[in-house]
């Protein structure tokens, strides 16, 4: 079995003395394992940075061995982000959160491409932050727990959308909210792709999102706990 | 084979064990021991019984000593207000190879991992915060591996120690001696090049 693809390095892990097995999230094959051989040699560890993006080679004798990998440098990101602590820990909450959510060798092309989309704005861009919302977004939509923040799912009115319902899913508007609004999680304007995300906003927009994570994702998942990477970037605009 | 034998195969699968080795230089570096039994092989013995039986870490700093509280810790030529943060005691091994810091220092014990699952409790950075009071430490110097993990760890500290009245810094990141450009990996000619100096 042999395949070629690029993919993005989420986690690597020392085994045995010189080698590392690696996870890489690829468009065509998915989050995918593998061996590479020398993996924590002086020439390669500087590339097999988590982010960086590397162009696979996987290769077994059979489709469900873990295979080893060849790779090669395409673009390294951890220079780009090092010096930049909302940036690094926004690298590291996406990295743990696709390893967290991806099931192994379960293609998601879209996804990768709005994740390399992302990674490419990590310490480059200052509206990364506001991409990294609308990601998680499209993380819970490709993972079958779409939110539907087009109109309200009482009304159906597409103005004074403000909150979001922990049931449905779906936004609720104000007037529509009544009494029930403590009881709804809150949404933000950048959460619908609208606004420049002040912190509060991010911070409000990352409990919603974080609220959907946590309970229609992850029981999904074996009821793990959401990575703490996560965390610690949510710590950044609260 | 004889008792005697599996003796010797029993060593030579444990040298196996170290790193660096394999089963035949573990072989040979066994068969080497018995040839120079009374000049390598007993005093080796001798040593590896008496480390065994006294190595420790460093309560203070986590340095690897014989002695409770590491002879860095104790000296006062080192009570310099710095401190070297590193990740492992080979690292603090390394800067010592250095000659060139003259403080004292603290071992980690790892960085911060998202996906092991290794949080500032793991660590040893809560006595790192301690040390920075009840030492007196003017400055904290991160010489935190240039990793993702590394740098997440060296962010997370300086967090920590943001309200302290303290200078944080950390190693620089670049080229290094010998180094030649056409070799380097793009990240290492971007934080070289981000972090240039007049001439």
């Amino acid at each position: 079995m042999e395949w070629r693809s690029e993919g993005v390095l989420l986690a690597v892990r020392r085994h045995g003395e010189n080698a590392a097995i690696i996870e890489v999230f690829t468009p065509d094959h998915g989050r995918h394992a593998g061996i590479v051989r020398g993996g924590t040699s002086r020439k390669l560890a500087p590339v097999m940075q988590p982010g960086a993006q590397l162009h696979v080679s996987w290769r077994a004798r059979l489709e469900d061995h873990l295979g080893t990998f060849t790779i090669e440098p395409l673009k390294s990101r951890a220079a780009q982000v090092m010096d930049d602590r909302k940036a690094l820990a926004g690298l590291n909450a996406l990295c743990g959160l696709l390893s967290f959510a991806l099931a192994e060798r379960d293609p998601h092309p879209d996804l990768y491409d709005r994740t390399i989309a992302l990674f490419d704005l990590l310490g480059a861009n200052p509206h990364w932050p506001l991409a990294y919302l609308q990601w998680e977004l499209a993380l819970l939509e490709d993972m079958g727990f779409g939110l539907d923040l087009s109109s309200c799912a009482v009304s159906g009115t597409t103005q004074e959308l403000t909150f979001v319902s922990p049931k449905s899913g779906r936004a609720v508007s104000s007037s529509a909210a009544g009494e029930w609004a403590d009881r709804l999680l809150p949404l933000p304007a950048c959460l619908r792709g609208v606004g420049d995300g002040s912190l509060d906003e991010m911070s409000e927009g990352l409990r919603t999102t974080g609220y959907f994570l946590k309970n229609w994702m992850a029981p999904q998942l074996g009821n793990k706990p959401l990575p703490p990477a996560r965390q610690r970037l949510v710590d950044f605009f609260t | 084979m004889t008792q005697s034998n599996k003796d010797i195969d029993a060593l030579i699968e444990m040298m196996a064990k170290l790193p660096g080795l394999g089963p035949r230089s573990a072989r040979r570096a066994v068969l080497h021991m018995i040839k120079k039994r009374s000049l390598l092989m007993m005093p080796l013995a001798d040593t590896l019984q008496t480390v065994a039986a006294t190595a420790r870490e460093c309560l203070n700093c986590g340095n690897i000593g014989t002695t409770d509280i590491c002879d860095i810790c104790e000296s006062e030529k080192r009570a310099t207000g710095e401190i070297c943060v590193v990740e492992d005691v080979a690292d603090l091994w390394a800067m010592e190879r250095g000659q060139v810091f003259k403080g004292r220092y603290h071992v980690l014990g790892g960085t911060l991992s998202a996906l092991d699952a290794i949080g500032p409790d793991e660590l040893r950075i809560p006595k790192l915060l301690d040390r920075v009071t009840s030492e007196g430490v003017t400055e904290v110097i991160l010489a935190l591996n240039a990793t993702i993990d590394g740098q997440t760890t060296a962010h997370y500290i300086a967090d920590q120690l943001e309200a302290r009245q303290i200078a944080v810094t950390s190693l620089a990141q670049g080229v290094p001696i010998g180094g030649e450009l056409d070799y380097l990996d793009d990240g290492t000619i971007s934080a070289a090049l981000k972090a240039r100096k007049a001439i």
